[in-house]
């Protein structure tokens, strides 16, 4: 099995923050704790898009560059957790983070930044899995029940993709090459543009819309 | 003589910055239940699958497939 990633389709997301509600309930996350977030490009102009982004579970990730006390892993799956009884919630990662995943909930009356929380693609932490200590700390988890995150499962246009990383790729090929413009997905005219002296580029082949 | 110590502080130099060109590797090291000191078992340990990793692995590829909606269909 390759790694687990997620992907987003900027062509499908209609920014209904369901993924963001399904990781709340799943995981029962307190207040002022996202891990999941639906992020808009160009809102409300005309042809507006949308992601939904969270930890990507990066190859070479930066927090576990950056980490002064080494709470991180990754798995053999892929998937970057983090030990939150190592965990000083310092910050460190959160500067790293090119997504802003790391999350830091509010821990006392004066707003003391607790220990470091974010998204574990739903493969909980370092605690025996499926135990109430593993939920308490990080959440369900539904890798060890061979179920995939809930935010992906959940997702009504189904434009969160995630998973075996070859699988969802091979997913979203067929969709884009399906979903029609034809030779024109990919190749010269796409990346650059009609070429000198040659007009505009050909229409869309069947049923696509130029944005 | 002056020329001599240069030369050597130069290849000094030049191993040093080829040394930050590494690469750390990729490789998942699990060793006695720990992934790089943090302890933590595989999905497939769980009392569902009870270490079946081929049975984790179909169940997983199941759900992976049913996120594309050109075979449900």
């Amino acid at each position: 099995m390759a790694r687990m990633k997620f992907l987003c389709d900027a062509e499908r997301c209609i920014e209904c923050n369901g993924c963001v509600t399904a990781c709340k309930q799943e995981h029962e996350i307190p207040w002022g704790v996202n891990r999941r977030r639906v992020v808009t490009i160009n809102d409300g102009v005309p042809g507006e898009r949308s992601i939904s982004v969270a930890c990507m579970h990066c190859s070479d990730a930066p927090c576990m560059a950056v980490c002064p006390v080494d709470c991180f892993y990754k798995t053999e799956e892929g998937v970057v957790l983090h030990d939150k009884d190592l965990c000083i919630g310092c910050g460190y990662c959160f500067y790293a983070c090119p997504f802003g995943a790391p999350q830091f909930p509010q821990a006392g009356a004066f707003g003391v930044r607790g220990k470091m929380d974010k998204c574990t693609f739903c493969a909980g932490g370092p605690e025996k899995d499926t135990s109430d200590a593993e939920f308490k700390k990080y959440g369900r988890n539904r890798l060890a029940e061979g179920k995939l995150p809930a935010c992906a499962e959940m997702c009504s246009t189904k434009a969160l993709l995630g998973g075996d990383g070859d699988v969802i790729a091979d997913i979203y090929r067929e969709r884009v090459t399906t979903r029609g413009r034809g030779g024109d997905v990919w190749g010269w005219g796409t990346a650059y543009g009609p070429a000198p002296g040659k007009g505009q580029a050909p229409a869309p082949a069947q049923g696509g819309q130029k944005s | 003589m002056t020329r001599q110590l240069v030369a050597v502080a130069l290849a000094g130099v030049f191993a040093l910055g080829l040394s930050a060109c590494g690469e750390r590797p990729q490789v998942v090291n699990y060793k006695q239940g720990a992934y790089q000191g943090k302890p933590d078992s595989k999905p497939w340990e769980s009392a569902q699958f009870n270490n079946n990793k081929d049975e984790w692995e179909r169940a997983i590829r199941t759900r992976n497939q049913a996120q594309n909606e050109y075979k449900r269909i």
